[in-house]
């Protein structure tokens, strides 16, 4: 699918949001940009979305777009997924930007839970919808102390429940939203992506803006910055690795997704990023169960 | 074999067009207007404009009208309303002691200056279910009585001039804050509070109010004083320099008379709990004038030790809106995380296996 373009809601500002908001949001994205992996405290605006739905992605892209813009909104890693389909219309409607599913045509991707597999260039930005920015709040629930320790640079409690992790398990159990250290100051929680794509965060061309708009925080990562996953010299990072290609096309090295065929055990593998298999079957890349040309 | 998840738009579609239909239900049952909401089920309508933080009563009925009757769904449409109106400025703080009043009672005071009015209350009703209203039976008119309304001062002021009960801060020139302009900072000043408490969850803030009284933070309430009715809203525009007024609207106040047995640095007196709302609705006043009382626990240099006293606790999750959004987010799909633990736990289980086995083959 090509870029397709909407005609504009009218009753409403572009993009939904009124220009003194936008320009509020954009100091918070510059600063931000300004000190990677912190966490900028910003006035989140009551959404006609829910919470814990992508508020904060949809305020950080109604704050970046602009007209000749070209949108893609993903969730899982698919465009077709329900609340990206929804979050996508959402735009075209009050925007009336085009919109589309290929990643290298897109200048903004939305995206939950997932990094496309294809590299991101200079001229794209990346917008992650956030739940928890905090990744130390699931060892210390106030605000007030998670503060204290960023500002310290305190993260011992974060080594030490990843070594407790190794000691109990004989490896780091943090699978998803693993947490990674920004420009070697800032440990920040990449959003709940799959520790696979943590790699793709390091140096990458591409802006890298991070929403949550329940709790009220932006934080970004700018082009070429260094992203470390934390980890010990002995238990070095590792991604997940699959046995088997994508059934459908074949990738390797790609994340995906498991899905249940019968109630008998049988599954299948196929690529959590959409757009890519489909741009490798439209290469004619095959998988074992993608059968003739689809 | 295996169908590629598609057609979600068009899915997403069918459902909003089904959700249209079921709320319409049978069409030989007349359709509800915003205005027989409005008006005979105001105390949803009160709910739904003080949780929306709005007052205004025809978009409140309109709004549980689109969400079927389901209050917070309604509130959360009032609330994505609100957060794109202008804003032209702050009116001037509503005169509650000149309230033009339909109740007001006070436990405290057998009698007191401008009476015990009951106005329409539940109190003391039966809760028997009044098979009559089924049959659309008109009630008789009210009694009625012409007088003066008589002054009604606030009974904490009454106290206060006894020096009995601690001095309200009267105006510190500091700009009030607005917790939907600008993110809600640790500690927050007792405006802000007051605010989250006034957009509360109305069950959230009952629970808590209640565990203070059942000793999580026992804040040894009396309730000074409840009222409910009209206020005039008033402005200064720029231009005038001096305040018009904007219009009337309900307001149900209660003042909580809290025991107090001194500290260190200050003598016994008592205390305050403060609850204001839009509307007529005395649980969610009383309720949010308890905690308010206990989110002021450290101010009174007693410990926090109650979930209650907890500001972070209280504040962080008070907010409906909030917590139903996060809560039911749990419905979108998450399997790209669940693959990630999926292959976390089957990885875990086969180190097991295979550490049981080699115990096994140690032990043989």
């Amino acid at each position: 699918m090509s870029a397709v373009a909407a005609p504009q809601a009218s009753g409403y500002n572009f993009a939904y949001l009124d220009e003194q908001t936008k320009r509020m949001i954009r100091r918070a994205i510059l600063k931000g940009i300004a000190i990677p992996g912190y966490q900028v405290p910003f006035a989140s605006r009551e959404m006609p979305m829910p919470y814990g739905w992508g508020t904060g992605g949809v305020q950080v892209t109604a704050a970046i777009i602009g007209p000749d813009d070209v949108l893609k909104v993903i969730d899982q890693g698919s465009d077709d997924t329900t609340n990206a389909v929804s979050i996508r219309k959402f735009f075209a409607k009050t925007a009336g930007v085009a919109t589309t599913t290929e990643t290298k045509a897109a200048t903004i991707i939305q995206t939950r839970h997932r990094i496309p597999e294809r590299t991101l260039t200079e001229k794209q930005t990346i917008v992650y919808q956030v739940p928890i920015p905090e990744p130390l709040r699931f060892l210390e629930p106030r605000e007030t102390e998670t503060r204290k320790l960023h500002a310290l640079a305190d993260y011992g409690l974060m080594h030490v429940k990843l070594y407790e992790d190794i000691a109990r398990h004989g490896h780091i159990a943090t699978t998803y939203d693993y947490p990674v250290e920004v420009a070697d100051r800032y440990v920040m929680n990449p959003s709940p992506t799959p520790k696979f794509d943590n790699p793709k965060m390091h140096m990458s061309e591409a802006l890298q803006l991070f929403g949550a708009g329940r709790e009220k925080r932006i934080y970004a990562v700018p082009p070429f910055t260094k992203v470390r996953s934390l980890d010990f010299e002995d238990h070095p990072f590792e991604v997940q690795k699959f046995d088997k290609p994508c059934a459908l096309c074949a990738a390797t090295n790609v994340y995906l997704d498991e899905v249940v065929l019968d109630d008998r055990g049988g599954r299948m593998f196929v690529c959590s990023d959409s757009d890519h298999c489909e741009e490798r079957r439209a290469e004619g890349h095959r998988g074992e169960l993608s059968g003739e040309a689809a | 074999m295996y169908v590629a998840v598609k057609g979600g738009e068009e899915a997403i579609d069918n459902a909003h067009g089904l959700l249209a239909h079921e709320r319409r239900g049978p069409v030989s049952i007349p359709d509800l207007s915003p205005d027989q909401i409005e008006n005979q089920l105001a105390l949803a309508v009160d709910r739904v404009m003080a949780e929306g933080s709005l007052y205004d009563p025809a978009l409140a009925a309109l709004a549980i009208k689109q969400a079927r009757g389901d209050l917070i769904e309604a509130i959360f449409l009032v609330r994505a309303f609100r957060t794109t109106l202008p804003r032209f400025g702050n009116a001037e703080p509503v005169e509650t002691g000149a309230m033009a009043i339909e109740r007001r009672i006070s436990a405290t005071f057998k009698d007191l200056p401008g009476g015990q009015v009951l106005g329409p209350t539940f109190d003391y009703t039966h809760r028997l279910i009044d098979f009559l209203l089924a049959a659309g039976v008109t009630p008789p008119a009210p009694a009625e009585v012409t007088t003066e309304q008589e002054a009604s001062p606030r009974v904490t002021d009454l106290l206060d001039g006894e020096g009995l009960i601690e001095q309200e801060l009267r105006d510190d020139g500091a700009e009030v804050g607005d917790l939907t302009r600008a993110p809600l900072d640790f500690p927050a000043d007792r405006d802000l509070r007051l605010q989250a408490l006034a957009r509360g969850d109305e069950g959230f803030l009952l629970a808590l109010g209640y565990s203070t009284q059942r000793g999580y933070g026992r804040t040894h309430p009396f309730v000074g004083e409840i009222r409910f009715g009209e206020v005039m809203a008033e402005f200064v525009p720029e231009e005038l320099g001096f305040a018009v007024p904007l219009g009337t609207v309900s307001l149900t106040e209660c003042q909580m008379v809290n025991q107090f047995h001194g500290s260190a640095e200050l003598p016994p007196q008592f205390t305050r709990g403060y609850g204001l709302v839009f509307g007529q609705s005395e649980r969610k006043a009383m309720s949010m004038s308890l905690v308010d009382r206990a989110l002021r626990t450290r101010e009174f240099g007693e410990d926090v030790v109650a979930p209650a006293q907890d500001e972070e606790f209280v504040l962080s999750h008070c907010d409906n809106v909030q917590a139903t959004g996060f809560v039911e987010h749990l419905k979108l799909p998450h399997y790209v995380d669940f693959q990630a633990e999926l292959g976390l736990v089957r990885q875990m289980r086969a180190e097991y296996m295979a550490r049981q086995q080699e115990l096994k083959e140690a032990a043989e």
